[in-house]
This record gives structure tokens, C-alpha cells and sequence, in this order.
């Protein structure tokens, strides 16, 4: 499979059709589908008719958008109006949403063909798709291995190149961590850069719908795409959208990159790992980045205080899950409140439960101020950690993962699957702009570059990890197992 | 290990989540080992730190008070596991 902006291209030449391009990729998804497991719903039909209007919209000489053409994946946390939408859980196993996000509808207007939605850790809440409520999805580069979460499916099916594009979600590493276990670019947009409207919310103030794909040219193009205001979330921002592309450099001259102490402190146990982001660092020093040290004294707390406000958030925002007007419904001849409570006994798994009771108890009268204002406060403190980092760098480069991607069933204790988002999490917490983008390998296995930037500043970081990726091509250096390079 | 100050019956029944035993028992093991990280957050003097709800400035978003266009009824209904005309019918509420 081609890249996103090989396949506009090459329709644009008239070298091959959307319809053409669709077929190729329902069967390269088809092919590999028994094994990887990467979708929730596939959507063939309606593919294949995108596909032919857009080809006959292009005979008349029609502009179809920047992305016209091309198949794309999108996580099952976006509503698809008419198409099941489940946020992999039981709970929402029969929902028809009746409207699309806005991340879809920009997605179809700029020529997008959706082939399916994808398998994810319910509601979001994962770091391994192995808690999604139907089935666990496999890593493309060994199917002992989970393909990373939340959004597993959507970097599983890109690794493989059943899909050039897709699209996932990040609460505190959902896009970063998968595609850095799947070898592919994974970009977590400024808060508010993207809107929310009709995606599943989890945790309202960190969730970011981003794009996920086979190389940062296309992330740009996608991130173009998707990005702006829009007058249904009041949350998204009123900056204008830049042309990412343009911003897309091949040298690293005057680019001031910081490196965090304490990241590499807590990396250097692993020499595999290590020396790994030791070479990312000397390659962007080949590129002509300066690199300077910089401090996230705060980043140790991440993740104390990322299990504190997601949770909170969450046990709000999914109590909208009752049986009452959508979703399933257990009722078995009780009362209101038997049914409230037999239907979310049924329809959420464990995780999903784990992190409802842990919120309900932050907010609980009597320890609100203890737990969850006192997490507040020093997400304040992390989110002074990265502006004073960035009065010294122009980005900050460190790992996106301690370790490449591991075997199914290997997390079983909870709080060592959080500790997958360690590296991730102060990045969602303050809010700003970070991405993974391919940098090697550990035993055969993909490892990730986070690069991280300020709020609004993604036209500064895809151009940083441009020149990164092209200078070393780790993505195409190895095929996967299943799929191809 | 910390100390769990977790009622976890309680707590399921302000979520409305029936649970079961075992799955209470595994949750107090599993804070348990969780607590022992969140509690770090006590060692940090915040006293003089203002909170961060969200990110970005933007506050007191409006719109012009006008009708716009909404979901029609039928499609509004149309997920509900249980209706009744134009309404969503639960079990009783009141005696």
C-alpha cells in the first residue's frame, strides 16, 4: 500500500482510480483481517460507492479535496451516522449514531473513503486494545504482541498498510503509544486544535483526536484536514489552521532541541532502549538541531495525576450510560435504579469499572479537595514545567515508550499497564502539541520518537520529524509480518 | 502497599454499578498498589498553586440566542432500547 499523498497523487495522474484504490485495500485489510483483528465493523459497500463518486466527481473535473481517493480507518470512538459506533464496549454494542463527529464529516469532504471502524480499549481506556469489550487486536510485527492502546486497531491496521490513514484518539498516550508500537506516525494535537463533537468523550479536558499514518507527510495533510473551529465543540480554538505541509523541513539548521533529564534518567536501566534514543538524538545532530537540556521536574507526578482527573472525568461523563435512551438496557422486571445498575454492571468491563469507582471516590465529598482540585493544581505546575522547558528549545525530543511493544496478557496487573503512558502523559496534561514517529528497532521490534512541541506549534514539530524520518527511514527499512513495508 | 481509605460498596452505589464480589475484592488489591502513587501528590506544597481545569484560554463561549436546526424525534428515539409514542419508556420511578 501506497501513503496517503502517493495515492492522491497518483489519482490525480489518472495512474490508477479511487475505485481501484479502495478495492486494493478492502482485500489487503480482508487478507490480513483473521489475523490482526483490527476492526470492529468493516464498511466494504459503502467504500466502494465513496470510491465511484469520487471518480466520477474527478471525470468532471472536480476538486475532491486533498485527500480525495484515499481509504481510510476510523477509530470506533467516532460517531458514523448510519454506521454502528461502539467505542469498544458492549454497552454501545447495538448503537446507530444519528450524526457524524466533525473529525468524520471534515475527513469525507476532503475525499476520504472510509473502509471500517476500528478496534480500541473500551471507551479509551487502555494501553493495549486487550480491554476491548470484543476482542483483542494483534501487532502486525508479531501477533504475540499487543499493537499498543487505545487506539490499537487504527495503528494496527496502518502498520500493516491496509490503510495509509486513519484516525485515533489521545487521553494520555492513545495515539503515541500505538503507533509507536506498529512503526508508524502517531500525532496528539494541541488541546483544542481539533474538535470533540461526536466522539465518545472519556476524559473531557485531555481528549484529541489526531491522525495516524504511514508518514509524516501524510499526518500533515490529515492534521489540515481535521483541524479548526467548529461551532459544536466550544471548546475547539480559534487559531487559524495552517498549510502543514509547507512547514515540512529536510534539515535541522537553528532548531534548538530539548532533551529531558529526567526521561533519560528513568530510560538509562534499559541499554537497549537507551541506546536506542541515544541515536535519535545524534541523527537530529546530524541534521544540524542543537541539542540543550531541559527539566520536567513535575513529569514524575504524571501519572498520580493523570489516574486522578481522567478518572474523575470519566465517571461523569460516563454516567450517561443508564439503559435509558440509547446503548443496551438490563432491566430484568426491577426498578429504575435495579436497571441503572444491572445495565452498567452488564455493559462495562473491568477497566471501565476500575476507573468509575476510582473517580467517583476523587470526587467524592470530603476528599474533592485531597485528590482531585490538589491534581489540578499541579497539572498547573507540569504545564509551567514544559513553558519554561520551551524558553530554552524550539521542541523536545524523548522516548514515546520504555519498552517495544509487549506480549498479550503481559500486563495483567492494572497500574503496570499505566506505567505504558509514563512518557506520554505530562505532554496531555499541559495540554500541548506531541507525536511518535518511527525510530528504530529493539529485537526486530518498532520503537517511537516522541517529539513534542507548544500549544499550536504542530507545523514546527511534523517539520522536525519530517527531516528525522526521511533522514532515516526506519519505517521502510523492514516489512512487518503480516501486511507490507 | 497503602492503605485503600476506599468504601468500595459505597462508592459502586453512588456509580450505580452492580459489582460483584470478586470484583470489589480485585479493585481494593488494585488501588491498593495505585494509592501508593497517588498519595506522592500529597508531598508537594500546592497552597499557593492555582488549579488547572483545562488548558487552553478560552472561556464563556456563546452563540446568538437563534433556533437552529436539531435531531428529529423518530432519529432521537431510534437507539432507545424502550419507547412509548413520542418517549423514552423506563421502569417506574415513583410508587
Amino acid at each position: 500500500m501506497l501513503t496517503g499523498h502517493e495515492i492522491r497523487d497518483r489519482i490525480a495522474r489518472r495512474e490508477t482510480s479511487a475505485l481501484e484504490i479502495t478495492k486494493r485495500s478492502i482485500d489487503a485489510v480482508a487478507a490480513s483481517e483473521p489475523e490482526l483483528r483490527a476492526y470492529l465493523t468493516l464498511t466494504p459497500e459503502y467504500a466502494l460507492a465513496r470510491a465511484a463518486e469520487i471518480d466520477a466527481r474527478l471525470a468532471r473535473g472536480e476538486d475532491c479535496g486533498p485527500l480525495a481517493g484515499v481509504p481510510v480507518a476510523i477509530k470506533d470512538l467516532f460517531c458514523t451516522q448510519g454506521v454502528r459506533t461502539t467505542s469498544g464496549s458492549k454497552i454501545l454494542a447495538n448503537f446507530v449514531p444519528p450524526y457524524s463527529a466533525t473529525v468524520v464529516a471534515k475527513l469525507e469532504s476532503a475525499g476520504a473513503v472510509m473502509i471500517g471502524k476500528t478496534n480500541m480499549d473500551e471507551f479509551a481506556m487502555g494501553s493495549s486494545c486487550e480491554n476491548s469489550g470484543f476482542h483483542p487486536t494483534r501487532n502486525p510485527w508479531d501477533l504475540s504482541r499487543v499493537p499498543g492502546g487505545s487506539s490499537g486497531g487504527s495503528a494496527s491496521t496502518v502498520g500493516a498498510r491496509g490503510v495509509p490513514i486513519a484516525v485515533g484518539t489521545d487521553t494520555g498516550g492513545s495515539i503515541r503509544e500505538p503507533a509507536s508500537f506498529c512503526n508508524i506516525v502517531g500525532v496528539k494535537p494541541t488541546y483544542g486544535r481539533v474538535s470533540r463533537y461526536g466522539m465518545i468523550a472519556f476524559a473531557s479536558s485531555l481528549d484529541q483526536a489526531g491522525p495516524m499514518t504511514a508518514d509524516v507527510r501524510d499526518a500533515a495533510i490529515v492534521l489540515e484536514a481535521i483541524a479548526g473551529l467548529d461551532p459544536m465543540d466550544s471548546t475547539s480554538a480559534d487559531v487559524p489552521v495552517p498549510h502543514y505541509e509547507d512547514a515540512l523541513r529536510d534539515d535541522l539548521r537553528g532548531v534548538k532541541v530539548g532533551i529531558v533529564r529526567e526521561f533519560e534518567s528513568s530510560i538509562s536501566g534499559d541499554a537497549a532502549m537507551s541506546s536506542l534514543y541515544k541515536e535519535a538524538y545524534a541523527a537530529l545532530v546530524r541534521l544540524g538541531a542543537e541539542l540543550v537540556e531541559v527539566s520536567l521536574p513535575h513529569a514524575k507526578y504524571g501519572l498520580a495525576t493523570y489516574y486522578l482527573i481522567a478518572p474523575a472525568e470519566c465517571s461523569s461523563n460516563l454516567a450517561r450510560y443508564d439503559g435509558a435512551r440509547y446503548g443496551v438496557r438490563v432491566s430484568d422486571g426491577g426498578d429504575v435504579y435495579q436497571m441503572f445498575e444491572r445495565t452498567r454492571a452488564a455493559g462495562f468491563g473491568p477497566e471501565v469499572k476500575r476507573r468509575i469507582i476510582l473517580g467517583t471516590y476523587a470526587l467524592c465529598s470530603g476528599y474533592y479537595d485531597a485528590y482531585y482540585v490538589r491534581a489540578q493544581k499541579v497539572r498547573t505546575l507540569m504545564k509551567q514545567d514544559f513553558d519554561t522547558a520551551f524558553s530554552a528549545c524550539d521542541v523536545i525530543a524523548c522516548p514515546a515508550v520504555s519498552c517495544p511493544p509487549f506480549e498479550l496478557g503481559a500486563k495483567s496487573d492494572p497500574v503496570a499497564m499505566y506505567l505504558m503512558d509514563y512518557f506520554t502523559i505530562p505532554m496531555s496534561l499541559a495540554g500541548i502539541a506531541a507525536m511518535s514517529v518511527p525510530a528504530g528497532y529493539v529485537d526486530g521490534l518498532p520503537v517511537g520518537l516522541q517529539i513534542a512541541a507548544p500549544a499550536f506549534e504542530e507545523g514546527r514539530m511534523l517539520g522536525v520529524a519530517h527531516a528525522y524520518e526521511q533522514s532515516t527511514r526506519f519505517a521502510w527499512a523492514r516489512a512487518p509480518k503480516v501486511g507490507a513495508a | 502497599m497503602t492503605d485503600v481509605p476506599i468504601d468500595i460498596a459505597h462508592v459502586a452505589k453512588l456509580a450505580r454499578i452492580a459489582l460483584t464480589h470478586d470484583e470489589s475484592a480485585a479493585f481494593t488489591a488494585q488501588f491498593a498498589k495505585l494509592f501508593g502513587y497517588i498519595e506522592e501528590l500529597q508531598a508537594l506544597d500546592v497552597t499557593h498553586v492555582s488549579a488547572t481545569a483545562q488548558v487552553i484560554p478560552i472561556m464563556n463561549v456563546m452563540r446568538d440566542d437563534i433556533i437552529r436546526d436539531c435531531l428529529d424525534r423518530a432519529a432521537a428515539l431510534a437507539n432507545a432500547p424502550d419507547t412509548s409514542g413520542p418517549y423514552f419508556k423506563v421502569p417506574r420511578i415513583l410508587e
